[in-house]
C-alpha cells in the first residue's frame, strides 16, 4: 500500500473504530434540523421556501464538529512528527487526512439529507438538488476547516477558536450552496450559474487549505 | 560516499531563551553519539533539530549519504516521548501503518513485531498495552522500516531488563549494518563505538 492510501484507510478506521465521529455528526444535524420547524411553528409553506438553507446551516455546523481534534490528535500522540518527516509530501498527506475526515463526517451529512428534508416538507426534486449541492459543496468546508484544524494544532488550542475562525470564511459557500438550491426550488434563476461557482469553491479551497495548512504545520510546529 | 552526519557551532533558541550554542560533533556509519546532560540542557531539542522539527538559529548540520539526494529528515528514525499509537488500532494494524507510510512492504512489520517479542499481541487493540509495550511496538517501526539514521530520545524509558537488551541488540544490529545513531538518555547504552557529547556544560 502506498504511504497515502495507508493513511486515508488509518484514518478512517480510526473514525469508525472510536465511533462517535459518523454518527454523531449526524445526530446533531438533525437536532439542529428538528429544532428549527418548532421555532418557525406549523408553516409549511414557510418551512418549504427556507428548507434548503435550513438543511445547509445544519450541514455547516456539524462539519464543524471534529474538526479541532483532525490535527491535534496527531500532533499529541506524536504522529504528526512522524508524518512531517515523512517521504510524501505534507501537502498530500494534509489533503488525505482531510479526506478521510469528509469520508467519515461529510458524505454522511450528505446521505442523511434527503431524510431530513422529508422533515421540511421540500418535495422531491428540491430534495436532490439540496442534496447535490451539498455533496459538492461540503468538501469545501472541510478544506477550510482544514486550516483552523492546523492552527488548533500548532497553537494547541481547541474549543471555540476553530469555529470563530472557520465560519466567516465558511460564507460564500453558504450563500452559493442554498442560492443553487433555491433556484431550483423556487426560481427563476437557472440552477447552473450558483453550481458553476459552488464547485469553484470547491476546487479553489482544496488547494488553498491544503498548502495554508502544510505551511501552517510546517511553522507552527516550534 | 558514506553516511556521515557533522554537526559544527551548532545553536538553539526556544522562546526566546538560548537552549544551547556551540555545540559541534560528528557521526559516521557504525558509530553512535550519545547526548547527556540535565533536564533542560537540550538534548530532545538538539534531536528534533537534527530531525528537522525545529530550526537550529545557528551553525551548520552536514550529512552525507550514499544517495547524494538524500535528505535527512527522509532517511531517519525519530523515537521521541510520543510513541505516535492509535490506541483503537490493534499492534499490528499500528505497525503495519507506519511500515507502509515510511515505505516498506507490509511482510516487515511481522519481523517487526517479533524482535520486540510483541507477536502474540498482534490483534490486541494498542489501547490496552502498558507503557513498555507501548515503547516497544515504537521500536517495532525501527526494525520494520530501514533507515540508516536512528535519532533516540530517551529509548529506555519504560523497557524491563529483557526488553533493555533486546534494544541493545538492535541497536549494536544496526551500527554493525552501517547506520549511525544519536541517542539522548540518563543511563548507560552498552555500545562499544560510542562518543558522548555532553549538553549543558558542568552548572
Amino acid at each position: 500500500m502506498s504511504a497515502l492510501s495507508a493513511l486515508l484507510v488509518r484514518d478512517v478506521r480510526v473514525a469508525l473504530r472510536v465511533g462517535g465521529g459518523a454518527l454523531a455528526g449526524v445526530l446533531f444535524f438533525l437536532a439542529v434540523v428538528v429544532l428549527i420547524p418548532f421555532a418557525f411553528g406549523p408553516d409549511l409553506a414557510l418551512l418549504q421556501r427556507v428548507g434548503s438553507a435550513i438543511l445547509w446551516l445544519g450541514a455547516l455546523l456539524a462539519s464543524l464538529l471534529g474538526l479541532d481534534r483532525l490535527l491535534a490528535d496527531d500532533h499529541a500522540d506524536g504522529s504528526l512528527d512522524l508524518l512531517l518527516m515523512g517521504r510524501a509530501p505534507l501537502e498530500l498527506v494534509v489533503a488525505m487526512k482531510a479526506l478521510a475526515h469528509w469520508l467519515t463526517t461529510g458524505l454522511p451529512l450528505v446521505i442523511a439529507a434527503p431524510v431530513l428534508g422529508l422533515l421540511l416538507n421540500l418535495d422531491l426534486d428540491a430534495m436532490a438538488v439540496v442534496t447535490l449541492t451539498l455533496a459538492i459543496g461540503t468538501p469545501a468546508l472541510t478544506f477550510i476547516g482544514l486550516i483552523g484544524a492546523a492552527l488548533a494544532a500548532a497553537l494547541r488550542r481547541g474549543g471555540l477558536l476553530l469555529p470563530v475562525l472557520v465560519l466567516p470564511l465558511t460564507i460564500p459557500v453558504l450563500i452559493f450552496g442554498v442560492a443553487a438550491a433555491n433556484a431550483a426550488v423556487v426560481g427563476p434563476m437557472p440552477v447552473a450559474t450558483p453550481l458553476t461557482i459552488l464547485c469553484a469553491l470547491t476546487l479553489v479551497s482544496a488547494v488553498i487549505g491544503t498548502f495554508a495548512a502544510a505551511a501552517t504545520l510546517r511553522h507552527g510546529m516550534e | 560516499m558514506t553516511l556521515k552526519l557533522a554537526g559544527s557551532d551548532l545553536a538553539c533558541v526556544r522562546g526566546g531563551r538560548e537552549v544551547f550554542a556551540g555545540v559541534s560533533f560528528s557521526v559516521a556509519a557504525g558509530e553512535a553519539l550519545v547526548l547527556t546532560g540535565p533536564n533542560g540542557a537540550g538534548k530532545t531539542t538538539l534531536l528534533r533539530a537534527i530531525a528537522s522539527l525545529l530550526r537550529f538559529a545557528a551553525g551548520r548540520l552536514d550529512f552525507q549519504a550514499s544517495d547524494p539526494e538524500a535528505v535527512l529528515a527522509e532517511e531517519s528514525h525519530y523515537l521521541g516521548h510520543q510513541d505516535a499509537l492509535k490506541p483503537s488500532l490493534t499492534v499490528g494494524e499500528n505497525l503495519a501503518f507506519w511500515a507502509d507510510f515510511l515505505g516498506v512492504a507490509a511482510s516487515d512489520s511481522g519481523k517487526g513485531l517479533a524482535a520486540v517479542g510483541l507477536a502474540e499481541l498482534a490483534r490486541t487493540p494498542a489501547a490496552f498495552l502498558s507503557a513498555g509495550q507501548r515503547r516497544r511496538l515504537s521500536l517495532a517501526r525501527l526494525v520494520a522500516a530501514p533507515r540508516p539514521v536512528w535519532l533516540l530520545d530517551e529509548p529506555t524509558t519504560a523497557l524491563d531488563a529483557r526488553a533493555q537488551e533486546i534494544l541493545a541488540a538492535l541497536m549494536r544490529d544496526h551500527l554493525k549494518g552501517g547506520g549511525l545513531i544519536v541517542a539522548a538518555t540518563h543511563g548507560v547504552l552498552p555500545l562499544e563505538r560510542a562518543s558522548e557529547l555532553r549538553l549543558g556544560g558542568a552548572a
